[in-house]
């Protein structure tokens, strides 16, 4: 093995996989003191989010929502950029999408009003992904401060229009009314169901779907493209992009309203295919796993949808033991969550020094 | 007359104590930036100290003892953001968004194990708290109109925890720009090299930087446990460590003008509760969310530089790599 090839195998897959296990072992630990058995925990964990149909319906529900933000953040890390605010797109995306489903005329057919309702949520997703952008390109702010501050902004507009615009006459809870019926996205256990397979009913709908093709479309876009390029060049050197001929803010708010847009789409698996309206926090946490399931995946649509059905599968598991054991809530998820953000991001060369030392003697022989 | 003179008095009286917890963390913030290291997770620090305070003053019976732990608790978030952002020289941001969700997770976790309810710690007794001092000479003042009023409700009739963190910002104040590490504390944060160069450790100042800001920020959460609630309960913070980061900004990182910023947030956020349902003429019922909504409005405003101009710390962010 060449140097190079070694040192792409280390950075690729070794360090990744030793971060990820570190931060495992950390949760164990956490287990221990709360005293309850680990391995049991995770064997519960496990048959609870893979064992049976309806448990593994509902890990992959929540890997879909993963698997938007995770692609929001990773297209974002691509150009350099940290988009901490994809709490409040996927919030705003979600008020683009009700507008559609709640206001289309309930005529329509499915296969106009659906298009129509996900691009809602694409376009409120990046609108509100655009201010911080701008302001980052043009006016030196910096993005992580602006998107922090947009998500408190997105969770004050949706209080104010769910409550005074958005709510029903003589409703108390702040929700919207029913989406109209062509918005719906068909349940997985329907669709199997008219196939004439009967399997057990979970949230699971056809945006699982669209969340590999989106996959699949981010992957085309960011390694086959002329604007996937330039995001790049403007993330590996802001310098060598301008001397290339590339306009690095023009860059920034092209990746922005992306990345925006994908976790705008949080809200075509939550409302379109479980809730069919909308209402307060729907996009809950989303936004901040996305986080950790960029930095698992390595940025890469691949690494992302393996890790978003892991992160379903804590979700999963994470209700089971609730449900289980009695001193363990689902909040062990959160506790996860901020380990794999802690050991596979701020201590991503936690083992690196190591690594190193241990090859040296390797590479004094060849 | 006299009662709008009195809701004013008692409106900057509230916006004192929600003041208490913004100033610790803004300049606990402000030690961490000015040394170069962005933290943004303040909010995590406060979280996690507000519940290792609540557990501890009810275990142990005393709020001093709930004081200590809390800072302790804060503090250790503090290290572990400095192993990751200084010693392997990690990703700030990230390590700061890993502490923020670390805490939601850990406190939730831990008062279920400890306490048998998810997010919430037993009420204190308020032998277990930080109470309302009153000052000596109440009733004298009394007679005298309209500094009476605001001697017995906005002076006087605070914990000490409110006291010192007025205190603590010309103490900040002086240590950032009158002693020598101040100084060097500054230095490190716009030219780390020339600190460097000069034969001090980027490292150890940047520890000790953060180091103060985890016991800062402790502080700011044991105030919102054990004196301003008698209890922990499920996300208390609600974005203070946030606002605070904002405060930083908003005052350019000089202590005195966060301070400034503190308390206009702080009164953004009594006031809004005081509007509610209140209608203007000629413009009408205000939205609460939008006066909730301001301080993150007026941040984005000022960052973009439309009024005035934040510059951050120089190095701020940026992980010293020295060369060899």
């Amino acid at each position: 093995m060449t140097r190079e090839r070694r040192l792409s195998w280390i950075n690729g897959l070794l360090l990744p996989f030793l971060n990820v296990l570190t931060a495992f072992i950390a949760t164990a630990i956490v287990f221990v003191l709360i005293g309850v058995d680990p391995i049991k925990a995770t064997k519960i964990l496990i048959y609870g989010a893979l064992g049976y149909d309806e448990g593994l319906g509902y890990t992959l529900y929540y890997a879909t929502n993963f698997v938007f933000t995770g692609l929001a953040v990773a297209v974002a890390f691509h150009a350099g950029l940290f988009n901490i605010g994809g709490e409040g797109q996927a919030y705003v995306g979600g008020l683009g999408t009700a507008l559609v489903a709640l206001y289309l005329n309930p005529a329509l057919s499915a296969w106009v009003v659906i298009p129509l309702a996900i691009s809602g949520g694409l376009l409120f997703g990046a609108l509100w992904a655009i201010i911080p952008a701008y302001l980052q390109a043009y006016r030196g702010s910096h993005i992580v401060i602006t998107t922090i501050m947009f998500n408190f902004l997105a969770s004050a507009l949706m209080v104010y229009v769910l409550v005074n615009v958005l709510r029903e006459v003589g409703e108390m809870s702040p929700e919207s009314g029913d989406f109209i019926k062509a918005s719906w996205l068909p349940f997985v256990h329907d669709v199997f169901a008219s196939f004439g397979y009967k399997i057990a009913k979970s949230p699971l709908n056809l945006s699982i779907l669209v969340a590999l093709f989106f996959s699949g479309l981010v992957w085309f876009f960011l390694w086959h493209t002329r604007w996937g390029y330039a995001i790049r060049a403007v993330g590996k050197s802001n310098d060598a992009a301008i001397y290339g001929g590339i306009n690095p803010k023009k860059i920034i708010v092209i990746t922005m309203c992306i990345s925006g847009a994908l976790a705008g789409l949080v809200g075509i698996n939550e409302l379109m295919g479980v809730q069919h309206r909308l209402f307060l926090n729907f996009n809950f946490g989303y936004g901040f796993g996305g986080i950790a399931v960029a930095l698992m995946g390595r940025n890469h649509p691949v690494g992302i949808l393996i890790a978003a059905f892991l992160f379903g599968i804590l979700y999963q598991g994470g209700a089971e033991l609730d449900f289980e054991l009695q001193n363990v809530s689902r909040d062990i998820v959160v506790v996860m969550q901020g380990l794999v953000i802690l050991f596979c991001g701020g201590l991503e060369y936690l083992y690196r020094p190591i690594l190193i030392r241990f090859l040296a003697p390797i590479e004094a022989t060849e | 007359m006299s009662d709008i003179f009195l809701s004013t008095v008692l409106t900057l009286d509230a916006s004192v104590r929600v003041c208490v917890p913004l100033i610790f963390a803004s300049m606990a913030g402000l030690f961490a930036e000015r040394s170069g290291v962005v933290d943004i997770g303040l909010e995590g620090k406060l979280l996690m100290s507000a519940f290792i305070a609540a557990s501890a003053a009810v275990v142990f019976g005393s709020p001093w003892i709930g004081l200590l732990a809390g800072i302790f608790a804060s503090s250790v978030l503090a290290m572990v953001h400095g192993f990751a952002s200084i010693t392997y020289k990690g990703n700030q941001i990230v390590s700061g968004v890993a502490i923020n969700i670390l805490a939601a997770g850990l406190t939730m976790i831990l008062s279920l194990a400890w306490f048998k309810k998810a997010g919430i710690t037993p009420t204190l007794k308020n032998d277990q708290r930080f109470l309302s001092i009153d000052f000596p000479g109440l009733e004298l003042m009394d007679h005298i109109p309209i500094l009476g009023v605001i001697y017995r409700e906005l002076i006087s009739g605070h914990n000490i925890l409110v006291y010192l963190a007025f205190a603590i910002v010309p103490m900040v104040w002086w240590v950032v720009y009158r002693t020598r590490f101040g100084l060097r504390l500054r230095a490190v944060g716009e030219n780390p090299k020339a600190v460097d160069t000069a034969g001090l450790s980027v490292e150890s100042l940047r520890y000790k930087a953060l180091l103060i800001g985890g016991i800062l920020c402790g502080i700011g959460g044991v105030y919102l446990s054990t004196a301003y609630n008698a209890q922990f309960v499920k996300d208390m913070t609600a974005g203070s460590g946030f606002i605070a980061l904002a405060a930083l900004i908003f005052g350019k990182w000089h202590p005195y003008k966060v301070l400034a910023a503190c308390f206009l947030f702080a009164f953004l956020d009594a006031i809004s509760i005081r509007l509610q349902g209140i209608i203007i003429p000629g413009i009408g019922e205000i939205p609460v969310q939008l006066i909730e909504a301001t301080p993150y409005i007026l941040t984005i405003i000022l960052l973009a530089g439309f009024i005035g101009k934040a510059v951050p710390p120089k190095a701020s962010a940026q992980p010293y790599i020295k060369e060899l």
